[in-house]
């Protein structure tokens, strides 16, 4: 569904990405790991628009679209989401998450129809005709993930979406994204949360200093040298190796 | 040394904290547990001065801050790293560092500056990048530099580890056990519940403004009706 092939990208003399290639089949849920700053918010901004790549190119459905625009590349059917969540505070939960489905449904009627539907999908019934500020942290990640799903894209692009959930909310959300991908939907994800990379992602790749240093199934990255050294740590290994063993 | 009692905040009609007690003695790292939204970072806004209790007071060493602006209470020695960075993004590494010593530890300054370069050397590599250019791991330090750079004799962390990769993870929590090691005490508040445990001598846990729990972190750790709510075992 989306195949990316040598993206790179320069900031100054900074080497953000380089030479980085990655394939997410349809309906697969695939994992983007890496420490802060290896690049993988980066290849994201590549990914679906929002910067240009040096090099490299990004197919999706078939189709080249490298250097094509966030809006179109969103209308093809693929969107991201934000790390740091900035829904419309003013507006209510509904209305926000009808700012992504007036994409596809013109009429407030129907993106306020499809936002209620999405909204009560995702557990936020109750919540609807709150104003977004008065949402918490998991409340707006998940209002974040509502908005991106309601432009009817097929595969998303989540940036952290677990962050600054306790374990309890993230087993909630871990339910929703594997109920909304038997729905027919494609997920590539950027998580710290191992738990959730662990429970949800079939496939994981690992950039680190922009470049992409492991790919495999997360039980064998948590005993991968070099994705110990460089991102997990022996401590977390440990215990993420305990925990598969169980599993 | 802190001691937080009868508190009661909130915004507007609606109540958040409803009667709060809290002690924290020098030297000790308190975990604040709690669900989001339960007014975990308010209580912490309480004790920083940002939010005017409408009932009880907050006393430290000794003295009633309640009702100090959040400069004198820095001043004190009582620093808050807050949720979500913070950061000045058009100022440099540098200059963000520098800003922590604004109202306190001044006369330090240069040594501090050092000692920071040391415990994060990402930072060192970046002190004339913009803050707001760094990744968000790196924020999430620089906003922890930045804390330190006021020599707070009780440094609040809201959610520090946010956003950290697991390396990170523990790496910042051997960064905390450190500083509170060197004699500050810690409050910390924190989405790593085993973790924060971990490290903690003791912890509250908060519900619908109230502690509902207390004590000795190992206890609660063991406590399976912790582990059901928070760790959803």
């Amino acid at each position: 569904m989306l195949e990316v092939r040598g993206l790179t990208k320069s900031f100054g003399g900074l080497k953000a990405v380089s030479d980085a290639s990655l394939d997410v089949a349809e309906g697969a849920i695939v994992g983007l790991l890496g420490p802060n700053g290896a690049g993988k918010t980066t290849c994201f901004t590549m990914i679906a628009g929002f910067t240009r790549a040096d090099a490299g190119s990004v197919r999706f459905l078939g189709q080249d679209i490298t250097g094509l625009e966030p809006h179109r590349i969103c209308a093809l059917g693929m969107i991201r989401t934000f790390q740091i969540v900035q829904p419309f505070a003013g507006l209510s939960v509904q209305e926000n998450i009808a700012v992504g489905a007036y994409l596809h449904h013109h009429d407030r009627r129907d993106a306020m129809r499809v936002a209620r539907d999405i909204g009560r999908r995702l557990g936020m019934g109750t919540m609807l005709d709150r104003p977004a500020s008065a949402l918490t942290i998991a409340g707006r990640k998940r209002l974040e993930l509502a908005r991106a799903l309601a432009t009817g894209a097929k595969l998303l692009l989540l940036d952290e979406v677990m962050a600054g959930l306790i374990p309890a909310e993230v087993s909630e959300i871990v339910g929703i994204i594997r109920q909304i991908r038997d729905d027919g939907h494609t997920f590539l994800l950027i998580e710290h949360v191992m738990q959730a990379v662990m429970s949800l992602a079939e496939t994981a790749y690992v950039l680190n200093h922009g470049r992409m240093i492991a790919h495999g199934r997360p039980r064998d990255l948590v005993k991968d040298q070099a994705v110990i050294e460089a991102y997990l740590g022996h401590g977390a290994a440990a215990r993420l190796q305990q925990e598969a063993g169980h599993a | 040394m802190l001691e937080v009692s009868g508190i009661r905040a909130g915004y507007g009609s609606m109540a958040v904290l409803q009667g709060i007690d809290m002690q924290i003695a020098a030297g000790e790292i308190i975990a604040l547990l709690g669900s989001n939204g339960v007014g975990k970072t308010t209580l912490n806004n309480v004790i920083s001065g940002f939010i005017r209790p409408t009932a009880g007071t907050v006393r430290f060493e000794g003295e009633v801050i309640t009702g100090l602006p959040p400069r004198d209470i820095v001043a004190m020695g009582i620093a808050q790293v807050p949720e979500g960075r913070r950061i000045f993004p058009n100022l440099s590494v540098r200059e963000n560092l520098r800003l922590g010593a604004f109202r306190r530890a001044s006369a330090n300054v240069r040594h501090n500056f050092e000692r920071m370069c040391t415990i994060f050397p990402r930072l060192r590599e970046r002190l004339d990048q913009l803050a707001g250019t760094l990744s968000g791991g790196e924020q999430q330090m620089l906003a922890i530099g930045r804390g330190l750079m006021s020599d707070p004799k009780l440094l609040i962390l809201d959610e520090p580890s946010l956003g950290l990769s697991p390396i990170m993870v523990e790496e910042m929590f051997a960064l905390i056990t450190q500083i509170n090691a060197d004699g500050v005490a810690v409050l910390l508040v924190e989405q790593n519940v085993m973790q924060s445990l971990g490290i903690a001598r003791r912890a509250y846990v908060l519900e619908q403004g109230r502690f509902v729990m207390q004590g000795d972190a190992a206890g609660l750790l063991a406590d399976p009706k912790l582990r059901q709510a928070y760790l959803g075992l």
